[in-house]
């Protein structure tokens, strides 16, 4: 049985609880994520110098894991270039999708405590709502993503 | 004709009315004995859908099994079978809402599709442009997208009637929205997001005596309380067979004689017609002009016989035993402090919608389900309602005629869980 301690992990709570980098950047780009089924909404700002992520950012409401998700994906891809980001992004959705065992581990840092997810699919559009966001952010998407 | 088998005897019938069995009422829905996730299943997500009771089951496999064949078409005996055990769901479900007349009973897939037929037939004829449809802010999605395709279609305009912090409609307001422009009004029997149970006949009054005709969604009243189309007087009424104990892809639409005998036909095709030529078609009488193509009849025999059942154990009874258990249901949940209920009308059914403090609803859904509580977690197809509360989404507990005092219990102790993990 998937134990709860797996899914919600201390540094997911934490996180959830006291989220970083939320705040609206006043330029650079963003967009709008949501999931309709459970009605959780962020915006994602992103500043961009050279193709590299200069600053990013999130705002909006959502349960524990999508914010706890969008907080910790704000720290991991500052400094990150476009591909690089682009590139954790699929290492985390494999990580959320299939769990630990598959995937590269090193690569995600922190953010290998999101491994829990996979146990509870229908968890895992929570977990990257943030991260198909910041995607359309970064290609300059109109309009705002949608998980359904 | 027997359409049933198994259902209590007069006997046995006056015990289950002196005293509501639930346990004896459990043993009747296979599904309720089954684990999940290792836990004792509490299923409360009964707005949803509902489970379905050994009998009903069993009558659907019996007419695959034994009485199959197509209807309205066949000499043969199999097909008089099935035709006569079709005809005779249909009087079931007369007599369950009252409605004077079985030809008033037209089958369809659920009530999504009962109001959207009523939007594009009924709908299409009488709405022009400027014209307005009046609907309310408790309104599940099905009873307003349908009428926004028909005002999008002939620019007329949707108004929506408010509701205030308890839940309930304001009539006041909503007496006011009734204006000289007012073609259909449109409201839920009862609220599945919030539990509200509206003054459906006082509405229906107020609509008569300027001549509009009121569609009522019973979705969520038909497992709970006694239906009489009469006594509401409302000119339609939709509901679901899925959330009253029968199968899926099954519902019901009432429309009065008069208003169906004026109104073209939904779909074309096979059974809704008396005689066709490529020059011209001559309609079927009703209910049949709105039932084109082979219908579900495993479904509408289903449904009949959890039309019977609920009828032993008697609406009335099911109604009080309901009242009370969510009665229990809103103390035992309310007590728990930083838990919030959405939806506290004075006139409430089955629904315990609630929002925690610093806990999103999808997590609560999550954590109860570890539990082996089900749940639903969301805007429940009623995004308007949230809106209205400011809030993006509530967990909800659904109760039905097989929930107990000791799953409330299961409940509130899985809450107090949800605050563990989160403290
Ligand atoms: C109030 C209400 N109306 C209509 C519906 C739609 O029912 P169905 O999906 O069975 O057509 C529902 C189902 O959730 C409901 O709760």
């Amino acid at each position: 049985m998937a134990d709860l301690r797996d899914l919600y992990q201390e540094v997911i709570l934490e996180h959830s609880k006291a989220p970083r980098n939320y705040r609206e950047l006043a330029s650079g780009q963003s967009a709008e994520g949501f999931n309709p089924l459970c009605g959780d909404h962020f915006t994602v700002f992103l500043k961009l110098e050279n193709d590299v992520v200069n600053d990013v950012s999130f705002q909006g409401s959502g349960c524990a894991i999508s914010k706890a998700s969008a907080s910790m994906m704000t720290q991991a891809v500052k400094g990150k270039s476009k591909t690089e980001a682009k590139k954790l992004f699929d290492t985390f959705h494999k990580l959320v999708t299939e769990g630990d065992a598959n995937g590269d581990r090193a690569d995600l840092g922190k953010l290998a405590v999101f491994s829990g997810v996979s146990e509870f699919p229908v968890r895992v559009k929570c977990a990257t709502l943030a991260w198909h966001t910041l995607k359309a952010a970064i290609e300059g998407k109109q309009g705002s993503v949608s998980t359904e | 004709m027997t359409t049933t088998t198994n259902l209590p005897s007069a006997a046995e019938l006056h015990t289950v009315k002196r005293a509501y069995d639930v346990q004896r009422i459990r043993r009747d829905f296979p599904i309720l004995a089954r684990d999940v996730r290792g836990k004792k299943l509490v299923y409360l997500d009964n707005a949803a859908t509902s489970q379905k009771p050994q009998i009903v089951l069993d009558a659907i496999a019996r007419y695959y099994e034994q009485e199959n064949a197509n209807i309205h078409r066949g000499v043969h005996f199999l097909s008089e079978l099935a035709t006569s055990k079709h005809d005779h769901a249909r009087q079931i479900v007369q007599k369950f809402i009252n409605a004077p007349h079985a030809h008033e009973i037209v089958f369809v897939r659920g009530a999504t599709e009962a109001i959207n037929l009523v939007a594009q037939t009924y709908g299409r004829k009488h709405v022009s442009s400027c014209d307005e449809v009046l609907v309310t802010a408790m309104e599940h999605h099905s009873n307003i997208v349908p009428w926004q395709i028909l005002c999008d279609e002939k620019n007329a305009k949707l108004r929506v009637a408010p509701i205030n912090e308890l839940g309930e409609l304001i009539m006041a307001e909503f007496e006011k929205l009734i204006g000289p422009r007012t073609k259909i009004i449109a409201i839920p029997h009862v609220s599945n997001a919030l539990g509200t149970v509206n003054p459906v006949a006082k509405i229906v009054e107020l609509a008569h005596t300027r001549n509009i005709p009121v569609v009522v969604d019973g979705a969520q009243a038909a497992p709970h309380t006694k239906i009489d189309v009469q006594s509401l007087g409302c000119d339609f009424y939709a509901f679901s067979s899925h959330k009253m104990f029968g199968p899926m892809g099954m519902g019901v639409l009432y429309g009065k004689t008069e208003l169906l005998e004026a109104m073209p036909p939904y779909q074309g095709g096979g059974d809704m017609i008396s005689s066709v030529t490529f020059e011209k078609t001559i309609y079927n009488k009703l209910p049949f002009k709105f039932e084109a193509g082979t219908p579900d009849v495993a479904g509408a025999i289903g449904l009949g016989v959890a039309i019977e059942y609920l009828n032993a154990i008697g609406m009335d009874n099911i109604a009080a035993y309901e009242h009370e258990l969510l009665a229990y249901a809103t103390e035992k949940v309310s007590a728990i402090s930083g838990v919030r209920l959405i939806g506290t009308a004075r006139d409430k059914a089955g629904v315990l919608s609630f929002v925690m403090d610093n806990v999103h609803p999808h997590d609560i859904g999550t954590i109860l389900d570890q539990e082996g509580i089900a749940i639903r977690t969301g805007h429940h197809c009623a995004q308007p309602v949230m809106q209205c509360f400011g809030i993006p989404a509530t967990a909800r507990a659904s109760l039905a005629l097989y929930n107990t005092k000791d799953e409330v219990d299961a409940l509130a102790a899985g809450i107090k869980k949800v605050q563990e993990v989160f403290s």
